[in-house]
């Protein structure tokens, strides 16, 4: 099951520049949230957070809470805490020189398992809860390489959940891949929000329309608003919202 | 991609705008053939209409085009689905003065009485869809607001010309028939300007995303 989030004050710096200032959000568990807003907005900073990702790049800082069903993330630590929170990236990024079936299974292999029965079990599990075992059953040995765009994105999704995570952050995840590719994204993401707390970064409005259940605006590091994504998109509380949904900047 | 949008809005906008122009050019020659009775003029008026329903299907087009292709939301969604909506109102409000004008072709001469309140009420009633449309173009919430107003006054109208045509085909049993087709006649009128008013509507949903009913 996804658990919920809940971000308090929270704010964060690329040396003296101000990314985040302030952010206050809930995250419903078992809901896809979109977080938009134009380049610059402090959108991935804040899913990278979420991660403790951020804090990993030299000069950064971060301040306030984010609390991780019910417990803060920075009293735990950052390897476990990536356990429960997979990411994927807008580049689909297989690891070159392995196979599709030890791509699957590399963040379970790092945490210790070796059994090799079980690895195999996570393996099917996790490429079928990624759309991708049908398509790959017969070339597990293959290279992550060997496949198209999409089916390397739907690859790293799988290696994201194998370590069963129970919030998975998705940074434009569909932003490289063809109309077809990103419908089987969207879909699977659709499918994944039954078991998984989704956050999805994206700049296609029309993207977090249709499958995200709330959607955040992000603005110069602020939220501006969140809501139900039926309100944002229909009737925005916020001028700055309309404006940007609206195509009027960013 | 904002530049094209707001270019398909400004059409649609013109659309309508020569869409009640028409309809108006329209009522007005209905309401012309009516005073004069004059079939061949209503005759020519019924045809006319054919140029109403294409607007109608102009407008589709371009919004079905719009919502393809721009992807518009929140109050460009609501500017285009409202449209859509007008021009269908307008269609019908087409449809209602040739209906007047089939009346025409029916009632045998000569009219019961000067016509005084029904060319008043077709007048303010165009005006309303003048009024209507203006707020549309210019998302005016007070013009919009103000075609209620402006509805009560048809609404009263059309109760005065109803209870004089009573008095009338009370007196003279004879003109009951052509008494029927001027009391539908205003009642015709007393519909366009509940058009009229389904104008103001859109324009405050689009302004406020909000429901209101000026034809109370």
């Amino acid at each position: 099951m996804g658990q919920t989030l809940s971000v308090r004050q929270l704010e964060a710096w690329y040396g003296s520049n101000k990314t985040l200032k302030g952010i206050n959000m809930e995250v419903a568990s078992n809901h896809v949230t979109a977080i938009i807003g134009p380049s610059g907005c402090g959108k991935s900073t804040f899913v990278r957070c979420i991660n403790r990702m951020h804090e990993t790049m030299p000069g950064t800082k971060v301040k306030g809470e984010i609390v991780l069903d019910g417990e803060s993330i920075y009293d735990q630590d950052p390897v476990a805490l990536r356990k429960m929170v997979g990411m994927v990236f807008q580049k689909p990024n297989p690891f070159p020189s392995m196979s599709i079936y030890e791509n699957v299974v590399a963040g379970v292999r790092l945490n210790g398992m070796r059994n090799k029965q079980n690895l195999q079990g996570i393996a099917e599990k996790s490429l079928r809860m990624a759309a991708l075992w049908d398509e790959v059953k017969d070339r597990l040995n293959y290279s992550g390489m060997s496949l198209s765009g999409g089916q390397q994105q739907r690859l790293c999704i799988a290696r994201a959940l194998a370590v069963e995570p129970s919030v998975l952050l998705m940074d434009e995840p569909a932003s490289a891949l063809d109309p077809i590719a990103t419908t089987h994204i969207e879909e699977l993401v659709r499918q994944l929000k039954e078991d998984y707390t989704i956050l999805i970064v994206t700049h296609n409005m029309q993207q977090a329309a249709r499958i995200a259940d709330s959607t955040a605006f992000f603005l110069n590091g602020e939220l501006v608003e969140h809501g139900a994504t039926s309100e944002i998109f229909t009737n925005p509380n916020d001028k700055r919202t309309e404006d940007y949904i609206t195509g009027r900047f960013g | 991609m904002r530049q094209t949008l707001n270019e398909g809005q400004l059409f649609l906008i013109q659309l309508l705008k020569d869409m009640g122009n028409e309809v108006e050019r329209i009522l007005q020659g209905c309401m012309k053939s009516l005073i004069s009775l004059d079939r061949k003029q209503a005759g020519f008026w019924i045809a006319e209409d054919q140029k109403v329903n294409d607007f109608e299907r102009q407008v589709d087009d371009e919004c079905v085009r719009l919502i393809a292709t721009q992807q518009p939301v929140a109050k460009d969604l609501r500017m285009i689905i409202s449209a859509m909506k007008i021009s269908t109102d307008l269609e019908r409000m087409g449809d209602l003065a040739i209906d007047i004008a089939k009346i025409v072709q029916r009632i045998e001469g000569p009219l019961l009485k000067q016509l005084i309140d029904i060319p008043l009420m077709a007048e303010k009633a165009l005006g309303m869809m003048r009024q209507g449309l203006e707020a549309y173009a210019n998302e005016d919430m007070d013009l919009a607001h103000d075609l209620a107003v402006l509805d009560d006054q048809v609404d009263h109208l059309y109760k005065k010309v109803v209870r004089d045509l009573l008095v009338i085909m009370t007196d003279k049993p004879e003109v009951l028939d052509q008494g029927m087709y001027l009391a539908f006649v205003g009642r015709y009128l007393e519909r366009f300007a509940d058009h009229a008013t389904n104008i103001g509507e859109n324009v405050i949903y689009i302004s406020t995303a909000g429901r209101q009913d000026l034809n109370k």
